[in-house]
C-alpha cells in the first residue's frame, strides 16, 4: 500500500520563482493494485515516481508506504522496500559485473554481510529465476551485463527489481527505449511478475492501449495534478479514444490532436 | 638482485592493491595514499622503537611488537582513508581535493608520530625483519627467508581480498564504482560502503608502508612521495600483461604488475646510464610508463574490446 499526501515538489530555476512541478498531489494505491500513470510530457509523472523513491525531496506533503512514513528517509533506505525500473536500460544494473553478480546483488535488500554472495545453491536458484525471462540468459550467467542487448538488460533489471518482492514497484516508461518486439516482451514479463508476486505497481507510460491493458486503474496527470482517475467497471468500458476524450475534458481544452499523449 | 626486485615488488604490491581498490573498484581518484603509506611506516616504526625502549615486565610488548607494528600500519593508513572519506562525504569535496587535504595534513601527523624527526632508523632494532628471518629461516634458506615472508604477506592479502570481493559486501562495492544507482537500488548506503572501501584501500597502503619500513630499515616522512604514480603504473602494467574480467585474476595481476614495475625501475637504475638515464629520471620514466600504458590499452580497446573494467584508465 502506498499513500501520497498533498505532495508538492518544486525545482529552482535560474532567477525568479521556483517551478512547482507537483502541486499538492494526493494518491492512494491499495496493496496489490496496478496503476497506469499517463499524461503529456512535463506533466510531472517522473517527478512523482522520483518523489516516492526519494530521488527528489518534497517541499511539503508526505509519502507513506505500508503504513510507514518515509518522507524523510534517504533514497537508499527507501529502496529496501521499493523496486524501480527506469527508462534507461543502463540505469539499473552494473554493466561491468556478471549477470550472476547483478542478480545476487539484487536478491536481497538492505545491509550487506560478509558471506559469500554466490554459493552453488544460490547460483542454481538465480539461474532458475533468470530462465523465467525466456531469453536464454541462464546460460550466460558469467558474462558481463554490458554484453546484453537493451531489451535483455531491461528484462534483467525488471527481474532484479521484483526479486526481493518490494512493497511497491515503480516503473517509469521502462519499455520506451526498446524496439516494439522487446517492448511487448518486457511488458508481458511485467504483467506476469506483478501477478506472480502480487505486487503493488505504479507504471508510467505514454502507450494508451498498454495503460488500459496492464492495469486495473488509470490515473491521468496534467501540470502537476491528477486530473482523472478511473478504475473498475468504468475503466473496463474504456477504449483508447475514450481516454483521449477524458484527457481533453480534464485539461479543459479542445486541441484537435494530442500528439504528446498519443505517442 | 632478482630477489630484491621480487621483495620490493611484493611489498609495494600491497600498496598497489590499495590503489587498485580506490582507482579501479571504487572509481575514486584517491591521493591520500601519499599520506597513508608513510603513516603506516611511521606508526610501525614508532611501535617497534617504543617496544625496544620499554623496560621491565614488557617482554610481551617486545614479543608482540612485529604484529602490533603491522596492525598499527594498517590502522594508521585506514585512519588517513577515513579522514579522506569524511572530508569527501560530509563536505562534498571532490575525491582529488579530499585526498590532497589528507596527504597534506598527514605529513605533519607523520612527523609527530616519528617523534619530530623526518626519519626513524630501524637498523639496530627491526623485529619484523628479524622475525621473518627466524620464523621462516627453518623452512627456507636464510637468504630466501625475506622473499618467502614477502610472498606470504602479499599472497595472504591478495587471497583475503579475492575472498572479500566474492562476499555480499564485496560485490556491492564492485557495483558501487560501476554504477552507484544500482547499489542505492538494493537498499545500501553508498556513502558508508565507499567509506569502507577507502579505509580498506588506505589500510593496505599503510600495511605496505609498515612492511616497506622494515625492509628498508627506516621510516621516513617522504616515503609517500610518488607512491600513487608507482601504484598506478603497477596496476596498469598488470592490466597490460594479463587481460581478464575475473576479480581474482585482476587482484593477483596487480602483484604481478608491481613486480614488473620494480623490475623496470631496477633496469633503468642499473643500465639506464647506457641511454643517459640517471636516477633523477625515474619519476619521468614512471610518468611515461603510465602514459604509455594508457595509450596502449586505449589502442587495444579499439581493436579487441576487452571488458571495460580491464581497459578504462
Ligand atoms: N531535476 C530537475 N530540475 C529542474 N526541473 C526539473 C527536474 N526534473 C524535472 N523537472 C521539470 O519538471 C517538470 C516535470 O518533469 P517530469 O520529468 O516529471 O515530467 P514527465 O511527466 O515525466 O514527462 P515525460 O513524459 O516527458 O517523461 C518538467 O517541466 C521538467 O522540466
Ligand atoms: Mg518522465
Amino acid at each position: 500500500m502506498i499513500r501520497v499526501e498533498s505532495a508538492t515538489v518544486a525545482f529552482a530555476q535560474g532567477g525568479g520563482e521556483d517551478r512547482v512541478v507537483l502541486k499538492g498531489l494526493s494518491l492512494e494505491v491499495p496493496r496489490g493494485q496496478t496503476v497506469s500513470i499517463i499524461g503529456s510530457n512535463g506533466a510531472g509523472k517522473s517527478t512523482l515516481l522520483n518523489a516516492i523513491a526519494g530521488t527528489v525531496p518534497l517541499v511539503s506533503g508526505s509519502i507513506v508506504v505500508d503504513g510507514r512514513d518515509c518522507t524523510r528517509d534517504p533514497e537508499w533506505a527507501r529502496a529496501a522496500y521499493l523496486g524501480r525500473v527506469r527508462q534507461n536500460p543502463l540505469a539499473g544494473t552494473a554493466g561491468d559485473m556478471t549477470i550472476l553478480d547483478n542478480l545476487a546483488l539484487a536478491s536481497r535488500k538492505g545491509r550487506r554481510r560478509l558471506r559469500l554472495a554466490v554459493t552453488p545453491s544460490i547460483a542454481r536458484d538465480l539461474a532458475g529465476r533468470v530462465a523465467e525471462l525466456g531469453m536464454g540468459l541462464e546460460n550466460r550467467l558469467r558474462e558481463n551485463v554490458s554484453k546484453l542487448s537493451g531489451g535483455q538488460r531491461q528484462a534483467l533489471t525488471l527481474l532484479m527489481a521484483v526479486l526481493s518482492r518490494p512493497s511497491v514497484l515503480l516503473l517509469d516508461e521502462h519499455t520506451a527505449a526498446l524496439d516494439p518486439a522487446n517492448a511487448d516482451l518486457v511488458s508481458a514479463l511485467t504483467k506476469r511478475f506483478i501477478a506472480e508476486y502480487g505486487l503493488t505497481a505504479l507504471i508510467v507510460t505514454h502507450d494508451m492501449k498498454r495503460a488500459l491493458d496492464q492495469a486495473g486503474r488509470v490515473v491521468m496527470m496534467h501540470e502537476g495534478r491528477i486530473v482523472a482517475d478511473v478504475e473498475g467497471a468504468e475503466k473496463e468500458r474504456m477504449g483508447v479514444p475514450d481516454l483521449v476524450d477524458l484527457f481533453r475534458q480534464a485539461r479543459g481544452s479542445d486541441y484537435a490532436e494530442d500528439r504528446d499523449l498519443l505517442r | 638482485m632478482i630477489q630484491g626486485i621480487l621483495v620490493e615488488g611484493l611489498v609495494y604490491g600491497i600498496l598497489a592493491l590499495g590503489v587498485f581498490i580506490s582507482f579501479r573498484i571504487l572509481d575514486f581518484a584517491d591521493l591520500s595514499v601519499e599520506g597513508s603509506f608513510p603513516a603506516g611506516a611511521a606508526a610501525a616504526a614508532a611501535i617497534v622503537t617504543a617496544a625496544a625502549r620499554a623496560e621491565g615486565g614488557a617482554a610481551w610488548f617486545a614479543a608482540a611488537a612485529p604484529f602490533l607494528a603491522v596492525a598499527a600500519g594498517f590502522a594508521a593508513g585506514g585512519l588517513a582513508g577515513f579522514a579522506t572519506s569524511l572530508v569527501h562525504h560530509k563536505l562534498k569535496v571532490p575525491p582529488l581535493l579530499a585526498g590532497i587535504v589528507t596527504m597534506t595534513g598527514f605529513y605533519s601527523i607523520n612527523l609527530r608520530v616519528l617523534g619530530g624527526r623526518p626519519n626513524l632508523p630501524l637498523i639496530k632494532n627491526n623485529p619484523l625483519l628479524d622475525g621473518a628471518r627466524s620464523w621462516l629461516g627453518a623452512l627456507a634458506p636464510p637468504d630466501l627467508a625475506l622473499l618467502a615472508a614477502a610472498l606470504l604477506s602479499a599472497l595472504a592479502v591478495a587471497g583475503i581480498l579475492d575472498l572479500f570481493f566474492h562476499t555480499e559486501k564485496g560485490i556491492a562495492m564492485g557495483a558501487l564504482g560501476d554504477n552507484e544507482a544500482s547499489v542505492i537500488q538494493v537498499g545500501v548506503n553508498p556513502a558508508s560502503l565507499r567509506t569502507l572501501g577507502i579505509v580498506l584501500a588506505n589500510g593496505l597502503a599503510g600495511l605496505s608502508g609498515a612492511l616497506a619500513a622494515a625492509y628498508q630499515g627506516f621510516a621516513d616522512v617522504n616515503f609517500g612521495a610518488g607512491v600513487v604514480a608507482a601504484g598506478l603504473a603497477s596496476v596498469m602494467l598488470g592490466e597490460l600483461a594479463i587481460k581478464s574480467h575475473y576479480i581474482g585474476v585482476q587482484i593477483f595481476r596487480v602483484l604481478f604488475g608491481s613486480i614488473l614495475f620494480r623490475g623496470l625501475m631496477y633496469a633503468a637504475r642499473s643500465w639506464g646510464y647506457l641511454a643517459g638515464i640517471t636516477p633523477n629520471d625515474l619519476r619521468l620514466l614512471t610518468a611515461l610508463l603510465i602514459v604509455g600504458a594508457v595509450a596502449v590499452s586505449k589502442y587495444a580497446i579499439k581493436r579487441t574490446k576487452p571488458s571495460r573494467r580491464g581497459g578504462k584508465a
